[in-house]
C-alpha cells in the first residue's frame, strides 16, 4: 500500500493518464495540477489555469490522450497537449448550474457532462475543427445490441427506476439517501450505487431486476467501484475502503471486510514522562484512544480509481480523499494480509 | 468592502419554489396505518413480557400517514415500553431486534429527544447507548436522511 500526501487541501478530483506515469488533479481550487511519477516521488510538471470556479470533474482520454475538465463555473475545458503544454478548448454547456462530473465515452469522440440543473450534456468533439458543440441528451446514432436491461431500450427513457417509494419490497425502508456514487460491473449486467443513508446497493439487470442493498453501520460511502464482477470497494467518509461482495445466485450483499493497513499496537509501557506528556495533550494518558485514526487517509475519501486489471480482474485502485493524499492499494497484498479475505 | 445597507430579505427567497420542473415526492396514502396497536402492547407490559411488548410496539410504524395524532400516540406508546424495562434489560431487548428494528427504534429515540418530558431523555439515553452498540453510526444516518419519519 503506497501513500503520497500531495496537498493539505483535499483533492477534489483526479484522473490518471493510460500508463498511470502521471496523474491529473484539482487541489480543491480552479486550476488542474498534473503530477509525473518520478521514481517514488511525483513532482509537478503543469498547471492547468483557466476555470473560474472549483473543478469538479476531469477524465483523461486513455488512447487520444486527451483531458476533460468541468468545473463549479458551469463551464468545461478539453485539454489538448501540444508542443508540451496543455491548450484549453472552451466547451458551451448551457448550465445554469455547477457541473458536477465528466467523462469521456469509450470511443474517445464525445463526453458527457452532469449538472446540477439535473441536465446531462453531451458533447461532440470534431477533430479536424477542434471545436466542440454539445446538445442535451436527445438522440443516438448507433443503438447498442440487447442487454440485461432491456431488449427494446427505446433512448431516453428510463430502463430502471430505485429507492424512494416503499411499494417494492416492504423490508427495505424506501431510501432515503442521495446518491453520492454509481458503478457498472465490467460485464455492464450490474449496477452499483451507493446513497447517503449509508446504504450500499446492486443492481441486476434481466426480468427480475432485483436490487439488494445492505445497510452498513458506518458513515456514508461516497465512492464505489467493481473490482471483479462479484466484488466491489466502496469508501466514504470512515475513511478506509471497504470489500463487499454480491451473490448473484441468492441476490444477497454482505460485508467482506474492512481494508486497511492495522497500525501497530501502542506499547504498553509508557513511561511516566510519556504518560504527563500524553495527559498534557490529549487529556489521556495513553498514546492511542478511540478517536485516533489508525488508517491510511486521515479524512474522507472522496473518489477511487482503477489503476491496473479494469474493473473485472482488478490489481490495483487508487483513493484520494479530503487530506489530500493519495492511497494506492494492491488487491493481492491486501488479500494475503488480512485473514478472512477473498475476493471472488 | 461597503457596508450592505438594502435590504437582505431576497435571501431568505426559495427559487426552487418558482422552478416549474420542481420534483414532487410522491405522497403514499398512510391512512390505513394506525401505528402500533395500543391495546396488545398495553397487555403484554401487565404480563411482564417487555420484549414481547417490544416487538409489538415496532410493529406498523405510521410512517406514511400525515396524521400528526397517530404519530404522536405511537411515539408515546413506544416511550411508555421503553421506560418499563429495567436498565440491565436494555441489551439483550435491543439484541432481539433485527437490522431494520434496529433502525427503527433509533428513530423512535430520536423523535422522543424532540420532546422531552420528565424522565424521559435519562431512559432514551440508555437505549440509544445499546442501540448505537448495535446498529453503528449508519442507524444514526438513516434516521437524519430518512424522508419519512415516525
Amino acid at each position: 500500500m503506497a501513500y503520497h500526501s500531495f496537498l493539505l487541501e483535499p483533492i477534489s478530483c483526479h484522473a490518471w493518464n493510460k500508463d498511470r506515469t502521471q496523474i491529473a488533479l484539482c487541489p480543491n481550487n480552479h486550476e488542474v495540477h498534473i503530477y509525473k511519477k518520478d521514481g517514488t516521488k511525483w513532482t509537478k510538471i503543469h498547471e492547468l489555469k483557466e476555470h473560474n470556479g472549483q473543478v469538479t470533474g476531469i477524465d483523461w482520454a486513455p488512447d487520444s490522450n486527451r483531458i476533460v475538465t468541468c468545473g463549479a463555473d458551469r463551464n468545461a475545458y478539453v485539454w489538448t497537449l501540444k508542443e508540451g503544454s496543455w491548450k484549453p478548448t472552451l466547451v458551451i454547456l448551457r448550465i445554469n448550474r455547477a457541473a458536477r462530473c465528466v467523462k469521456w465515452s469509450p470511443k474517445e469522440n464525445k463526453f458527457a457532462v452532469g449538472s446540477s440543473s439535473r441536465l446531462i450534456s453531451i458533447c461532440y468533439f470534431e477533430q479536424e475543427n477542434d471545436w466542440v458543440f454539445s446538445a442535451y441528451i436527445k438522440e443516438v446514432e448507433e443503438k447498442p445490441g440487447p442487454t440485461p436491461w432491456g431488449s427494446k431500450m427505446p433512448f431516453g427513457e428510463v430502463l430502471f427506476e430505485s429507492g424512494g417509494t416503499g411499494g417494492a419490497a416492504p423490508s427495505s425502508s424506501g431510501g432515503g439517501g442521495w446518491v453520492h456514487s454509481v458503478c457498472f460491473s465490467h460485464s455492464g449486467n450490474r449496477l452499483a450505487w451507493t446513497s447517503h443513508d449509508s446504504t450500499v446497493s446492486v443492481a441486476e439487470g434481466g426480468k427480475t431486476g432485483t436490487v439488494s442493498s445492505l445497510s452498513s453501520e458506518t458513515l456514508p460511502l461516497l465512492c464505489v467501484t467493481f473490482i471483479t464482477e462479484n466484488s466491489l470497494v466502496a469508501a466514504g467518509h470512515d475513511c478506509y475502503p471497504m470489500l463487499y461482495v454480491y451473490d448473484g445466485a441468492n441476490a444477497s450483499l454482505t460485508f467482506g471486510g474492512k481494508l486497511d493497513v492495522p497500525k501497530q499496537a501502542a506499547s504498553k509501557d509508557i513511561s511516566a514522562r510519556e504518560r504527563f506528556k500524553n495527559l498534557d495533550r490529549r487529556a489521556s494518558e495513553t498514546q492511542s484512544t478511540d478517536k485516533d485514526l489508525n488508517t491510511l487517509h486521515k479524512n474522507s475519501i472522496s473518489q477511487m480509481s482503477v489503476l491496473e486489471g479494469g474493473r473485472n480482474q482488478c490489481t490495483k485502485f487508487c483513493t484520494t480523499g479530503m487530506d489530500g493524499g493519495m492511497g494506492i492499494w494492491d488487491v493481492k497484498s491486501l488479500e494475503s494480509a488480512m485473514k478472512n479475505l477473498k475476493i471472488v | 468592502m461597503s457596508k450592505n445597507t438594502v435590504s437582505a430579505r431576497f435571501r431568505r427567497v426559495d427559487v426552487d419554489e418558482y422552478d416549474e420542473n420542481k420534483f414532487v415526492d410522491e405522497e403514499d396514502g398512510g391512512e390505513n396505518q394506525l401505528g402500533p396497536d395500543e391495546a396488545e402492547v398495553d397487555s403484554f407490559i401487565r404480563q411482564g413480557n417487555l420484549i414481547e411488548a417490544l416487538h409489538a410496539v415496532l410493529k406498523n410504524p405510521p410512517i406514511n400517514t400525515k396524521n400528526q395524532n397517530v404519530k404522536d400516540r405511537a411515539e408515546g406508546l413506544v416511550l411508555k415500553v421503553l421506560s418499563a424495562f429495567k436498565s440491565s434489560d436494555i441489551e439483550k431487548a435491543v439484541q432481539s431486534l433485527d437490522k431494520n428494528g434496529v433502525d427503527l427504534l433509533m428513530k423512535y429515540i430520536y423523535k422522543g429527544f424532540e420532546r422531552p418530558s420528565e424522565n424521559s431523555s435519562a431512559v432514551l439515553l440508555q437505549w440509544h447507548e445499546k442501540a448505537l452498540t448495535a446498529g453503528g453510526v449508519g442507524s444514526i444516518v438513516r434516521v437524519l436522511t430518512a424522508r419519512k419519519t415516525v
